[in-house]
């Protein structure tokens, strides 16, 4: 217990004081976490409107192939997104093993089928009329999905939240890929598990905390959103 | 309405930027200019390499990549190819390496000592021995249970060799395997009861968690020495063959082994490790 607080009066230690190192280790967390966020949404709700609105043969498979992936092992995904960027792999020549982009790329394989797979849930739930009442009314392709993205965004923000607490929490690609080199490719997991092995329980604590802290921030800000246009339903009287 | 525009638009806009803004430039760094270094845990969890490595830089002017991982696996990554230069602890094992013509010019850079720990009662009787195959012996027979890496590290290796010297298959219930960093085998060993192998640095860094004691030391068979090896520029494409050689040069050099002779005397009040480089395996631990 002791231990636990000492790991409190470090985290706001180090936060108050503006520990550089600690500052720049949580931002680079945000930003690489945030960037595959970004990206896989980029790539995933496309992919889940088009499974969930198409019917074509094998489309139970697909939909299988992306439920799959909802779980996929980071430590796995590390593995192969490594032995692909190896400088002697087939992306070798790319140059971005152990660099901020290959984390966001081994992010992205682990955040995108978290968004396709809810995003597709998502739109499968949506009444399937209201798309061809908007057709009737005169909207056009584009239009068509904004509202209907507008209709699903309590589901679609749940999607968000989900693949970025997938991936800010994951350590085990974000060791392999980015190698765990300070002052370049160090986060929050992959540093919390350096103190532990350096028997710096404090600092580790500390670090896991300010992890919890700013997952917290990000989830009460898309929850914000999320909620703001709550539909109040009727009491019963 | 617009208030809620404005504020949506607001955090989209502020999160684009946050994922978009470009990352630390020496991350993008001309690959010649970096140097891949893949070296052990213990060097890195010991705190020697945020010295060292700071120190190299800013003589050379290349920026280091560190992948700490075990031993086997550090070697391994340099005979593909995957780094340019490899700072490791298993003799035997890196010889074997040198002799396939993996890896080249392997020179000295420091030892420390590893050291048998076990609980205070020492079930096994190991403190009334000088001998480490004696220890692993008695310790077998004793049943009290004993903790391995069991991850091919340096460590590891050692404790093989020392196993074998003792003519012991080491197997059954009382034999664990943790599969995990030093730290972290420490913490079973003291939860267990168990008698373990580590090297010096990570047993002080853990002491203060720790009833281990220290039950051998001081033989010859448990020296943890380090060294040094340059990647054979044929193991590969984009090896950068100057650089590894550039700090290969700079951890034998006198900076870097003035600093290792310093290293750790103020936290401890003895150093980690004690410089070796321009020795023979044999001149060691006299």
């Amino acid at each position: 217990m002791e231990l636990l607080w000492e790991g409190i009066k470090h985290a706001l230690a180090a936060l108050l004081a503006g520990d550089r190192e600690v500052i720049d280790i949580t931002l680079l967390s945000l930003r690489i976490s945030g960037a595959a966020t970004l990206i896989s949404l980029l790539l995933g709700v496309p992919l889940g409107i088009a499974i969930a609105q198409s019917r074509f043969p094998g489309r139970n498979l697909v939909a299988s192939l992306v439920n799959t992936g909802m779980g996929l092992p980071p430590v796995v995904v590390g593995l192969f997104v490594s032995i692909l960027l190896w400088r002697n792999g087939p992306l070798g020549f790319l140059e971005l093993l152990y660099t901020p982009a290959a984390m966001i790329s081994a992010q992205v394989i682990i955040a995108f089928p978290i968004v396709a797979g809810l995003t597709m849930s998502a739109f499968q739930t949506l009444d399937p009329k209201l798309g061809l009442q908007l057709l009737g009314i005169g909207a056009s392709k584009p239009q068509l999905l904004w509202l209907l993205c507008k209709e699903a965004k309590l589901p679609l923000l749940a999607a968000v939240m989900a693949g970025f607490g997938g991936v800010i929490s994951e350590v085990g690609a974000s060791m392999m890929v980015g190698g765990n080199i300070r002052g370049q490719t160090r986060v929050l997991t992959t540093a919390t598990v350096l103190e532990t092995g350096k028997g710096n329980f404090e600092i580790a604590i500390a670090l896991g905390l300010i992890l919890l802290a700013l997952t917290f921030a990000v989830n009460l800000l898309l929850t914000y959103i999320q909620q703001r246009e709550q539909i109040r339903w009727p009491r019963p009287s | 309405m617009v208030g809620k525009n404005i504020f949506s638009s607001a955090v989209l806009v502020s999160l684009v930027l946050i994922a978009a803004a470009p990352f630390d430039i020496s991350a993008a760094d001309a690959p010649s200019k970096s140097v891949i270094l893949s070296t052990t845990t213990s060097t890195q969890d010991s705190g020697l390499l945020d010295v060292l490595v700071p120190l190299f830089e800013k003589k050379s002017g290349y920026s280091v990549k560190t992948i700490s991982v075990g031993t086997g696996q550090a070697l391994e990554l340099a005979a593909r190819g995957e780094a340019d230069v490899a700072l490791v602890h298993a003799p035997v094992l890196e010889k074997k390496y040198v002799a396939d013509g993996k890896l080249v010019n392997r020179r000295l850079v420091m030892y420390n000592d590893f050291i048998v720990v076990g609980p205070p009662a020492d079930p096994a009787k190991v403190k009334s021995t000088k001998s480490s195959a004696e220890a692993l012996k008695r310790i077998a027979a004793g049943g009290a249970g004993f903790v391995s890496r069991g991850d091919n590290s340096g460590t590891h290796n050692l404790e093989k060799s020392l196993w074998k010297t003792a003519a012991i298959e080491p197997k059954g219930a009382w034999y664990i395997e943790s599969g995990q960093g030093m730290g972290a085998t420490l913490g079973i060993a003291d939860e267990r009861g168990g008698y373990t192998i580590t090297d010096r640095a990570t047993y002080l860094a853990f002491q203060k968690r720790l009833a281990l004691v220290i039950l051998l030391e001081g033989d010859k068979p448990l020296l943890n020495i380090y060294s040094v090896m340059e990647v054979n520029p044929a193991n590969g494409q984009r090896i950068n063959t100057v650089g590894g050689k550039a700090f290969a040069d700079f951890m034998v050099g006198p900076d870097a082994q003035g600093a290792i002779e310093k290293f750790g005397a103020e936290k401890y009040g003895r150093a980690l490790f004690t410089p070796a480089a321009g020795k023979r395996e044999e001149e060691i631990g006299g």
